[in-house]
């Protein structure tokens, strides 16, 4: 009865970890997530080293040496030097090897190195707002709400700030994720090699409309993009600084896909500055031509 | 009058509170009306409220934190509920606006009013007894920390039924914590219940960093402390390194709200990322000072049942002040997606991962100390075995988080959830139920039933697995902590076996209250007149249980690590600290003023959340003028003659004849 009833668990567990294989962290769809996915689990099995001895010493020495067995018994026995070196010296070379691991993955995974590929890049902006997520394109002059689409094996640079509390921006099929903060720029730069409509959410909790704050990272070719892109253009709808944008940031739960087919040309400049006491900030985050610009702006924030 | 307070704080409209209230109203009344009938209101002053022997401080410690475990898991088994049931769109039982009230009280509570009580509590009960000593050094203060902590837990439960708790996560990231973002009184009560208890917790830290330094019997070199002691220390100096750090930002946070300024704003030049930093170079430190006491356990314990010298004390040791040392260095680790750039991000993540190093070097040396052993399997042997397997397993998974580019993808998921909740229930609570056990007798002279505690160990393991292993599994989903619904309706079957796991946790929490209720029926057989029940190895066992108010009738003298154990081998079981003849001893007296400072601090906690100013006032002139009192009352210690040590001990000789 008990028998059959540790098989029935042993096989619900064991679909379950099948499943687990279509995870998105296993089954990645770009380089990063990719590599991530190799990283992990050569961390895992370098550790395995350690954990598996452990495991069975645990075992072996309770059951050896239970007090009712009566095996060799060293009362005053509590030091070898062998046993001591060895046990220091092992976790000393797994990690050695991961802290060079460790050093050479930060620096090649670092989600704002730009990802080598023959094509250019394209630029999103992704504002985290309660609780939505706003996606500019700078170049195409439109934006979105919970929905980002991009052609496939074309390198994704994210730049990532926050109209309001911190969020983070994760695309977990693609990879690394990064936090969302108010008044300032972060980059992330993703690939995606398989079209597919991936999830998206904000990792970082927000408030009450945290839960919600999910979007569709679509994945397509580079057709299917311009359509898209002819998609968003053919929207009523606009997003213009302040008055549009400040309305579209009220707080909202579980928003619907928006469309906006113009907005301020500067709009994630904006934002960003909409958070530094009308003073300048160092550099235009949103704009990559610099210096021009950035006298520019300084002017709008002294009048 | 009454500030932001009205009629309307208190949530009618809310069932569930409404029946918790009612609930404690009554349970409150069942135990007033009981010390009353009793007549054990001056029992309860006189031999409790004012006492400042450590070992009755470290039982209430205990005792607070048990009941707050309770309340802390009241809020877990709602979580997983809500969780199990709010998939593929479906909204459970609990909106979000209470929802993350419940995520943040069960860490806020979990940390700071179950585990760090229970670390602090054994700190107290067990710390002066194995260094030999008659109290702390500042026997007043540490009163004042016991009644400064509680008035953080008066706070906390006030919130569930005045106003509301904090919807910030248990850390309360700026600029969500901010006035801004939230403006109910919920974070308020987070910072004046926190600020309270955590002054209370650096006096501890002082209290027993001077005790140890300065309170050893003769001859007990650093070197020749047990390995508990040794733990407390580090986890003292690191109170006292952090917790300041908490005050300060905490106190920063209190001024962006209350004043208007703006130290962790998104503009004016605020800095948010300053915060994170902040409260991370505490909290860091902090899961260490809840681990460090936890590893003091096990080596006591395992040492003991295996009776056997404890293997490479000096490498343990020097692996605790290693891990002491890297606590400091490591902060960054929680937030690698702040975006801080690869050199930092490795220094911060290769740092991590050293503490592996001789976090691992421990857990050998306790199994080479059972190796060539005779292993008794008693419940804290079961709570150490279950802390081995399961402790490694997160210690994995925490050094996977450790490396930053795998960090980007498992951060914030339950992964993270899993992780810390793998460390911390199988660290410091099953720390924390094994010293429980291990020292109980040494607080009340009786054993616990070992047949309830083995069921309690079973549940509490199994329990875990089931709840937190499919947590691991749907992080790969990209299933991410904090939330109150998910879309994903494939989700919902491991997340109806984490429920499961909670409510075998439930059973185990039940097993552990059963097992205090058969054992103090069954007390009389169970008793320990020897004072030695285990034939352990360290001093605090050289006395009666309970032990005397002043702890050893003469202080003993130390030649050796496991002094005791060496002495009964040459001399045979029976103590000589107990032998005439018999001295004065010096001891300090009760304090009025330790609880008086604790209420008038909830007091002015309380009105500072409600912005009732004259009360604030008023409380703050009383917190004042009690300390002044305090300070000029030089009545504070007394001798107890030599008589009377010679009654209480002559009282013990006759149990153990009677036994012999």
């Amino acid at each position: 009865m008990k028998k059959k009833y540790l098989a029935f668990i042993g096989l619900l567990l064991l679909v379950l970890m099948l499943s687990g294989c279509e995870a998105a962290l296993m089954d990645p769809k770009g380089q990063v997530g990719e590599e991530q996915r190799t990283l992990i689990l050569t961390a895992f099995g370098l550790m395995m080293i350690v954990v598996i001895p452990v495991f069975v010493m645990t075992a072996l020495f309770a059951w050896r040496y239970r007090h009712s067995r009566q095996a060799t018994y060293t009362p005053d026995w509590a030091h070898s030097t062998a046993i001591e070196a060895v046990v220091w010296f092992i976790p000393l070379v797994i990690i050695a090897f991961l802290a060079w691991l460790t050093w050479i993955t930060s620096h090649s995974l670092d989600p704002a190195k730009p990802l080598r590929s023959e094509a250019e890049p394209l630029r999103i902006q992704a504002v985290s707002l309660d609780w939505k997520w706003l996606f500019i394109y700078p170049e195409q002059g439109i934006a979105t709400v919970n929905e980002v689409a991009f052609p496939t094996d074309v390198p994704v640079h994210f730049q990532v700030s926050s109209g309001s509390v911190m969020n983070a921006f994760f695309i977990p099929s693609l990879g690394s994720q990064i936090y969302a903060m108010a008044g300032m720029d972060n980059d992330v730069n993703l690939i995606a090699d398989e079209a597919g409509t991936y999830y998206g959410r904000s990792t970082n909790y927000s408030g009450a409309g945290f839960s919600g704050m999910t979007f569709d990272a679509i994945a397509t070719s580079e057709e299917a993009f311009d359509a898209w892109v002819e998609e968003v253009r053919q929207s009523s709808k606009t997003l213009f600084f302040p008055e549009e944008y400040k309305a579209l940031a009220e707080p909202t739960r579980s928003h619907p896909v928006e469309y906006f087919s113009e907005v301020s040309p500067r709009l994630y400049t904006q934002i960003l500055q909409s958070f530094h006491g009308g003073k300048p900030g160092r550099g235009d985050p949103g704009e990559q031509d610099g210096g021009q610009e950035n006298t520019r702006m300084s002017a709008e924030a002294a009048e | 009058m009454f500030g932001k307070l009205g009629l309307e704080a208190i949530p009618y409209h809310d069932p569930i509170i409404m029946i918790v209230a009612v609930a404690i109203a009554i349970g409150g009344l069942i135990v007033v009306g009981a010390l009353t009938y009793f007549r054990k209101w001056t029992y309860l002053w006189k031999e409790w409220i004012t006492s400042v022997d450590h070992k009755k401080l470290g039982i209430m410690y205990f005792v607070v934190a048990l009941v707050m475990l309770i309340r802390g898991f009241a809020d877990a088994i709602m979580m997983r509920t809500q969780q199990a049931m709010a998939a593929g769109g479906a909204a459970g039982y609990l909106p979000p606006e209470h929802y993350d009230q419940i995520f943040t009280a069960h860490g806020v509570i979990m940390i700071f009013f179950v585990a760090m009580p229970m670390v602090i509590g054994l700190m107290n009960l067990v710390v002066p007894l194995q260094i030999g000593a008659r109290d702390v050094a500042f026997p007043f203060l540490n009163n004042l920390s016991f009644w400064l902590f509680a008035a953080g837990v008066v706070l906390v439960n006030v919130s569930l039924v005045v106003g509301e708790f904090a919807k910030t996560g248990w850390l309360a990231y700026a600029p969500l914590s901010g006035i801004e973002y939230s403006p109910g009184v919920g974070v308020d009560y987070w910072i004046w219940a926190l600020q309270i208890s955590g002054i209370g917790t650096t006096l501890t830290g002082i209290n027993f960093f001077v005790t140890i330094l300065k309170m050893r019997t003769k001859g007990m070199t650093l070197f020749r402390m047990p390995i508990f002691t040794w733990t407390s220390l580090c986890a003292n100096v690191l109170i006292i390194a952090s917790f300041p750090i908490l005050t300060a930002t905490i106190a920063m946070l209190t001024l962006d709200r209350y004043l208007g300024m703006h130290f962790f704003t998104n503009d004016f030049g605020g800095n948010v990322m300053m915060y994170v930093n902040l409260i991370w170079a505490w909290g860091h430190p902090e899961v260490y000072i809840l681990i460090l006491p936890a590893f003091g356990v096990f080596s006591e314990v395992i040492a003991t049942f295996s009776r056997k010298r404890l293997f490479g004390y000096t490498s343990l040791v020097w692996a605790t002040v290693a891990i002491t040392l890297l606590s400091f260095v490591v902060w960054l680790h929680h937030f690698f997606t702040m975006g801080a750039g690869a050199n930092v991000n490795a220094f911060f993540g290769i740092m991590t991962m050293i503490i592996a190093i001789p976090t691992g070097v421990k857990i050998f040396n306790w199994l080479f100390t059972m190796f060539r052993g005779r292993l008794q399997f008693t419940s804290p042997v079961l709570w150490t075995l279950g802390f081995i397997i399961t402790f490694t397993l997160g210690g994995m998974t925490g050094v996977m988080l450790a490396v930053p580019a795998a960090n980007f993808v498992l951060h914030n998921s339950l992964f993270v959830i899993a992780h810390f909740h793998n460390v911390i229930i199988g660290g410091v609570v099953f720390g924390m139920m094994a010293g429980m056990t291990y020292w109980f007798p040494k607080a009340f002279g009786f054993t616990l039933d070992e047949k309830w505690g083995k069921r309690s160990f079973w549940c509490w393991i199994t329990g875990f697995y089931l709840a937190f292993m499919p947590l691991y599994v749907l992080s790969f989903f990209g299933a991410v902590r904090r939330m109150q619904s998910y879309d994903q309706a494939e989700w919902q079957p491991w997340l109806l076996l984490a429920w499961v796991g909670a409510l075998v946790i439930l059973a185990g929490i039940a097993c552990t209250i059963i097992q205090i209720v058969v054992s103090i029926r069954d007390r009389r057989k169970n008793a320990d007149v020897t004072g030695d029940p285990w034939d352990a190895r360290t001093l605090e066992w050289a006395t009666s249980s309970p032990a005397p108010f002043y702890n050893f009738a003469h202080l003993p003298d130390v030649t050796s690590i496991d002094n005791f154990w060496e002495d009964k081998r040459r001399n045979g079981p029976n103590s000589h600290l107990s032998e005439p003849p018999y001295e004065d001893i010096h001891m300090p007296r009760n304090t009025v003023a330790g609880p008086v400072l604790g209420a008038l601090s909830v007091v002015f906690g309380f009105a500072l959340v409600w912005h009732i100013w004259w009360l604030a006032g008023v409380s703050a002139v009383g917190l004042f003028v009690t300390f002044l009192l305090r300070v000029f009352n030089d009545d504070i210690d007394y001798h107890v003659p030599a008589a009377e040590v010679e009654r209480i001990e002559r009282e013990h000789q006759q149990r153990l004849g009677v036994q012999a």
